[in-house]
């Protein structure tokens, strides 16, 4: 699978990667060994038969492919492009052990686009049940369930309160990296399934929490959005934002397309941006291509990254600096932002989870200050707490998120179910879908009851 | 799915009001609570407060400032806006205060009748005072004061009722010992000083802050404002927050941020003719 040139793709928001021609493809699925045991399947987070599907590509049965990959993945034109399969299917490819690993994630893509190309079969859908089903957000998690419980006959209504449905698909995921129509289009094969999309409704507000509970089944997919900001002197500053700010401006209201389209977006000089994951990446990537200088500042080492490793190279390739091993203290300025002080960080003992944890250095030398315009913290979000605090006795962790029932994704009430990123906190797409799924198997069996 | 305008006007020098369907704001909007809308795909999302509430109109009344109240300014009956999201906030806290006394500043007057209306309905007693530069710009004014016991016009000319601000009379009033509650709405200056007579009589006082925001639903903390040391999300956790605890300074320069950006898109905007919205 090729690339654009940096040089020329820090010019536009075009995709970044080009993707397998259909003889790419067939030539890199015959790598593929058809294990006995095949590893790839157990890294999956959702198991997609992957030997079956590569098989089918090296017969060139493009369609078989699909339909074997569609039988778990409802979203494989997006998977392919944003999961993070060195961790998954890739990482456990016995290929990789010596060499490269079968190009799992650059199939899956290529099997989705021939199929978005060569016409997308609607899936059958069942006689009406008469049941009627409330799906709180738009996101992967959302558009999945909408979809299984549609497929199976139910009255679907999925509510967003943003003017476009998507989730983070629309307004975190650069185009660059996930083209828009791709989401539009996994939308509209949802919507054709019979779901009903209301978009601008607020659950909780445009539509009360008893109206909602007067479906015969609730799913909640209200993902992660809240964000969360370091709690440092100067945040409130003129050229503070958090990485959903910055993001929604350009991605859902085409900032960078100013005076264009009408939402602005500050497009100075130096832009730093902290934090090391997909959206820290992409929040600079973004920045980088409204022409500014951009500086990434990471608090663990390098090799801790957390974001998809493709990225990270994408990222160092279009020129973003990487400081690691530092956290900003302070953020200067006077109104607006005019520099980030930051303290080096040294690496410890492991913490619970394995991770060497990061901690300050002391002594003057340990602090340093770099120029910023614009400062975009990307260091987390958690569940927004606006429906989820408002329906009483639904049972909550430390962290904000709706526990539910591991296997049904039942919460703590009757009838009121979910998935996606609410539940488990800021994880994947892949996990969101994958959950929302088994979710709405759930829905289905317990309305056979 | 586009919401259609069912009225409009202009009530007052610059200032428009519009009644548009839009029955899911409607028929859960309560005094305090605002909504966001975007008039078509290049739009911004502007959030605008609910000003009235009629089966499933929703009443919106605003000031010509930039692009996006300019342009709004030119569509009539049976235009569409390509969305219309809401009610956000929470609501104004209605209870039984006593005497309450609502102060609105400017277009920050088109808030008041709503949120007088649920005092009086509550049991209240209701004093309105509202203040503009002059008689031009009062707005609202009888609808106003058909729910109020006691009802002040001033102007900063004397053009109409009091010669000089809402403020000179709310001191008369807080001396008197007649207060038990108050609001303030309007320009964040008029609402900082206005609420500084207040802080001596401890008695409680809200303000609805407008700081700069996207979604309105707490996911993007452009709307941050700092209420006793402590980082709110207005559009979630306020608009309405107790005066007293305002960095208002803060909220004035980040109300400020796309000064620049805003003076070119009004400036583009007034030198295209068509009808296209500057686009
Ligand atoms: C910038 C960024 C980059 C990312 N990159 C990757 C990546 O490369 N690979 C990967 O696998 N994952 C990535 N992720 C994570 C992934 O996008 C999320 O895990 C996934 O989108 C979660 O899906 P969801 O459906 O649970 O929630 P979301 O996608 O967050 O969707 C939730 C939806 O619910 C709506 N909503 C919320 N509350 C309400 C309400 N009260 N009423 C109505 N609607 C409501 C929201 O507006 C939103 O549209 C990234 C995330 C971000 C922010
Ligand atoms: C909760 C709330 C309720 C409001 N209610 C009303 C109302 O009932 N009537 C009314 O006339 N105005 C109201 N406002 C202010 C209104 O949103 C702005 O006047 C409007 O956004 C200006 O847009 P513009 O493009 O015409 O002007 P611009 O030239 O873009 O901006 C003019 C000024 O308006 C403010 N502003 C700009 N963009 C935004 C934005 N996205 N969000 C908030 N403020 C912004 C800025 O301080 C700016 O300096 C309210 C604001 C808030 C936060
Ligand atoms: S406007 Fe985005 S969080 Fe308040």
């Amino acid at each position: 699978m090729g690339k654009r040139k940096p040089e020329e793709r820090i010019e536009d928001f075009k995709e970044v990667d080009t993707g397998f021609s259909a003889q790419d493809a067939v030539l890199e699925s015959l790598r593929c060994m058809d294990c006995v045991k095949p590893q790839c399947i157990k890294g999956c987070p959702v198991n997609i038969d992957i030997p079956g599907f590569i098989m089918a590509i090296s017969k060139e049965d493009f369609r078989k492919a699909a339909d074997i990959i569609k039988a778990d993945n409802m979203l494989p034109a997006i998977c392919g492009r944003v999961c993070p399969q060195e961790d998954q299917c890739e990482g456990t490819c016995v290929l990789g052990i010596k060499g490269k690993p079968v190009r799992i994630g650059a199939l899956e893509r290529f099997v989705a686009d021939w199929e978005r190309e060569n016409g997308l079969l609607r899936p059958e859908v069942k006689d009406k049940t008469g049941k009627r089903v409330a799906v709180v957000g738009s996101g992967p998690a959302g558009i999945t369930a909408a979809a299984e419980l549609a497929k199976e006959g139910h009255s679907v209504t999925i509510f967003e309160s943003l003017h476009k449905a998507g989730g983070v698909l629309t307004y975190g995921i650069p185009s660059f990296r996930l083209p828009k129509d791709i989401v539009k289009t996994e939308i509209d094969q949802v919507l054709k399934l019979g779901a009903e999309l209301k978009l601008n409704h607020i659950v909780g507000r445009s539509v009360p929490v008893e109206e909602l509970l007067s479906y015969n089944a609730v799913f909640l997919g209200t993902g992660a959005g809240l964000p969360s900001f370091m709690g440092i002197e100067g945040e409130n500053l003129n050229g503070v934002y958090s990485a959903n700010e910055f993001l929604t401006r350009v991605n859902l209201m085409h900032a960078d397309s100013f005076p264009e389209y009408d939402t602005p977006v500050l497009k100075k000089g130096r832009v730093v941006v902290v934090g090391g994951g997909n959206v820290a990446m992409d929040s600079a990537r973004v920045a980088k291509r409204m022409g500014s200088e951009v500086t990434l500042i990471y608090r663990r080492r390098k090799e801790d990254l957390p974001a998809r490793e493709a990225e990270i190279e994408n990222a160092i390739e279009e020129g973003i600096e990487f400081i690691c091993c530092a956290n900003p203290v302070r953020i200067l300025g006077e109104g607006s932002v005019i520099g980030v002080e930051c303290v080096r960080m040294e690496m410890c003992e492991a913490d619970a989870d394995g991770r060497p944890c990061p901690v300050p250095m002391k002594g003057e030398d340990a602090l340093f200050t770099i120029d910023a315009d614009v400062v975009i913290e990307a260091i987390g979000q958690s569940p927004n707490p606006l429906l989820i605090s408002l329906i009483e006795n639904l049972e909550r962790g430390k962290r904000g998120n709706v526990i539910t029932d591991d296997e049904t994704g039942l919460t703590s009430i009757e009838n009121v179910y979910a998935a996606g990123d609410v539940a488990t906190g800021a994880a994947t797409v892949i996990e969101a879908m994958g959950a929302a799924k088994r979710t709405a198997r759930a829905i289905n069996e317990k309305f056979k009851d | 799915m586009a919401y259609k305008i069912e009225k409009a006007e202009e009530i007052a020098e610059n200032i428009f009001e519009l009644w548009i369907k839009a029955p899911h704001v409607a028929r859960n909007a309560k005094a305090g609570q605002f909504l966001v809308i975007r008039i078509n795909d290049k739009g911004e999302r502007i959030p605008l407060t609910v000003s009235g509430v009629d089966g499933d109109l929703v009443r919106i009344v605003f000031m010509k400032v930039g692009k996006t109240t300019m342009f709004l300014s030119t569509l009539g009956v049976g235009d569409f806006i390509e969305d219309v999201a809401g009610p956000l906030g929470h609501p104004s806290e209605i209870k039984k205060w006593g005497r309450c006394v609502v102060i609105g500043g400017g277009v920050g007057i088109a808030c008041l009748p709503i949120l007088a209306k649920a005092l009086r309905d509550s049991g209240n007693e209701v004093t309105g005072i509202i203040g503009a530069r002059n008689e031009s710009l009062i707005l609202l004014k009888d609808e106003l004061s058909s729910f109020c016991d006691e009802f002040v016009v001033c102007t900063d000319d004397g053009s109409c009722g009091y010669h000089g601000f809402p403020v000179d009379i709310l001191k008369k009033k807080l001396e008197e010992g007649s207060v038990d509650c108050v609001w303030i709405i309007g320009p964040a200056i008029m609402m900082k000083i206005t609420s500084l007579a207040t802080i001596p009589y401890n008695v409680k006082t809200f303000v609805s802050l407008n700081p700069i925001m996207v979604d309105g639903t707490g996911m993007c903390g452009s709307c941050r404002v700092t209420i006793d040391g402590e980082t709110k999300f207005a559009c979630v956790d306020g608009p309405e927050f107790e005066a007293s605890l305002v960095d208002w300074d803060e909220l004035m320069t980040r109300q400020k941020v796309y000064t620049e950006e805003e003076l070119k898109s009004r400036e583009l905007f007034e030198d295209h003719t068509c009808e296209c919205g500057g686009h």
